[in-house]
């Protein structure tokens, strides 16, 4: 049994989510301490996304409750989330490939100024900003101004997380985070990961890769069918035992 | 060499998608000049190209809006026409022209705000249904409060409006005929106003959010249904401005206003260079878009060539307008 000290910073209990006649979620549970990287894993369909959407605020779930610090907290927008400090990086990056970098990253933060009663953007500060936290974080980019459609794929999952971390997360959810970059880009992010772990934040990582899993995760725990599977601290657990998880087997 | 004649013109891409409306727009007057040495550019007929898209240029920076959060609104021809039937009844009705003169944008504003709810609360598949609808509502409607026919007989303040003059005799001494138009005092204000909501705003910045990606704007906590009202909303109002405009200009209500006109607003906002997928485009590409119209309408109305010509002619700048979007969609994006 995993022990659930008094410092846990985000728990879930018992949400679930229904989509008409459709079950994505029942009863699951989920539960994060700072500094820690969790890595969950399941197969197509088993609800990994949903829960994550759910904890994001991008989703209201049909049962259930959340805990931050302890409090119970309700999100009706990703803007409830993102001011409690909880950011996601979506599989689908959710990002505006028509807008440059820096625009994306403080998309619905953007700095302002005061101008009488009016606010209006300050595009110098969002640029000073963006190439701060880019070269903080190591990204490589031409410039600030650089729309996201022409980037690569790795470069684009970069700024997808440059947007997670722009606010002093203390908590990033990531769903997929290496699904769709090329194995040098893989090394990068799972730094970043690390790097996110280092500063204290928490961090919930879905992968189908259990490379990254067993790289990065300390604990891992494993949804079947919208409901919790297994769980394990990663030290005692194999390889194995996860994928068979997965697939629905305990051994 | 082929890789080499690519590569310029890709690096081109970006410079014929900021200037080259404005080439183009350089060339049509080198072209009427020369055509019309005389008449082109005279005070006259440059004051009468602005007079003729003042109310047009309303339609277009509406329609732009919506277009650019990969929307479209077709029902504003027939919004500038209930506002202007709208605003001929209050002026009938002996109101003063203080109300009158406000009744015109109100009416749009609801008219764009009914566009607005419907497509969200009613979760249109796409906005082009909810606003083909309302294109015949808005105008049967129209028809209905005014019984069909024209109504005339405004008041002085309500047409110097979209008909104004602001003479220049401090400029040109006694008695000179030059004169801006107050119309083009309008365009000129709204347009700036709304670059700077667009352009230097967190709701302007949105708009352009939801037409690259509503889902991202969603993840980013943005409410995208209600930037999406405020949008059709403010498209409705730019109509019954338009209305007020198009007031001052003819005098009178007419069952007709406005019919058709929807086309010629999504036509500029085309060939003006935003981009039909929506998140692309500029305020001032909007306006050299109605102004090329505008240019267009006039040297063929000068030269006494047929309207059909014109028609074919805005037909195909259309097309090529939008294959350079195509273009660039090709060469500037990363697949």
């Amino acid at each position: 049994m995993i022990s659930n000290p008094p410092d846990i910073i985000l728990e879930a209990k018992g949400i679930s989510k229904y989509f008409g006649t459709i079950t994505a979620l029942e009863s699951a549970n989920l539960s994060l301490r700072p500094g820690e990287v969790l890595g969950v894993v399941g197969d197509n369909g088993a609800g990994k996304s949903t829960l994550m959407k759910v904890l994001s605020g991008l989703f209201k779930q049909s049962a259930g409750s959340i805990f931050f610090e302890g409090k119970k907290v309700e999100f009706s927008s990703p803007r409830d989330s993102q001011n409690l400090g909880i950011e996601m990086v979506y599989q689908d990056l959710a990002l505006a490939e028509n807008l440059p970098i820096g625009d994306n990253i403080f998309l619905g933060r953007e700095p302002t100024r005061k101008f009488g009663p009016f606010k209006f953007l300050d595009h110098k500060q969002k640029r000073q900003l963006t190439e701060e936290h880019l070269s903080r974080l190591k990204i490589n980019v031409k410039s600030a101004d650089q729309r996201v459609e022409e980037l690569s794929g790795g470069q684009r999952q970069a700024v997808a997380i440059a947007r997670a971390t722009a606010f002093d997360a203390k908590i990033v959810i990531m769903d997929e985070p290496t699904a769709a970059l090329a194995v040098k880009e893989v090394g990068k992010v799972l730094d970043l990961i690390k790097g996110l772990k280092n500063l204290g934040v928490g961090v919930i990582v879905i992968s189908h890769r259990m490379d990254d899993i067993f790289t990065v995760s300390d604990r891992v725990m494993a949804l079947f069918q919208g409901t919790n599977f297994a769980e394990s601290h990663l030290r005692e657990t194999s390889r194995d035992e996860v994928i068979g998880w997965i697939m629905g087997k305990k051994i | 060499m082929e890789q080499k004649d690519d590569t310029l013109f890709i690096k081109l891409i970006p410079y014929i998608d900021k200037y080259g409306i404005l080439l183009l727009i350089a060339i049509m007057l080198l072209v009427l000049h020369l055509l019309q040495p005389d008449v082109f550019f005279s005070w006259r007929n440059i004051t009468n190209i602005f007079k003729q898209i003042s109310w047009q240029s309303m339609l277009a920076l509406g329609v732009f809006m919506v277009i650019v959060t990969a929307g479209i609104d077709l029902s504003v021809g027939s919004i500038l026409m209930l506002s202007l039937m709208a605003l001929a009844i209050s002026s009938r009705a002996g109101l003063p022209w203080q109300i009158v003169v406000l009744v015109a944008p109100a009416v749009g504003l609801v008219c764009g705000m009914i566009n607005g709810l419907g497509i969200t609360i009613l979760r249109m598949p796409h906005p082009f249904i909810m606003t083909l609808g309302t294109l015949y509502i808005f105008r049967g409607v129209g028809n209905l409060i005014s019984g069909g026919v024209p109504i005339g007989g405004f008041a002085n303040q309500i047409r110097s409006i979209g008909n104004g003059k602001i003479k220049l005799e401090w400029l040109y001494g006694e008695g000179a005929a030059q004169y801006i138009p107050s119309s083009l005092i309008i365009i000129i204000i709204i347009y700036v106003i709304f670059w700077i909501f667009l352009n230097q705003t967190k709701i302007g910045k949105w708009i352009y959010a939801i037409g690259g990606n509503p889902g991202a704007a969603r993840a980013a906590g943005i409410n995208v249904n209600r930037i999406l009202v405020l949008v059709y909303t403010l498209c409705g109002f730019l109509a019954g401005i338009g209305a007020l405009i198009l007031a001052g200009r003819t005098g009178s209500a007419y069952p007709n206003a406005g019919l058709q006109s929807e086309l010629d607003a999504i036509a500029a906002v085309i060939i003006g260079g935003a981009s039909f997928f929506g998140g692309r485009g500029t305020v001032l590409g909007v306006f050299a878009g109605v102004f090329i119209m505008g240019l267009l309408r006039n040297g063929l109305n000068l030269m006494n060539v047929s309207v059909f010509w014109q028609q074919v002619l805005i037909g195909s700048i259309i097309i090529l307008a939008v294959y350079i979007d195509v273009l660039r969609r090709q060469f500037g994006t990363r697949k």
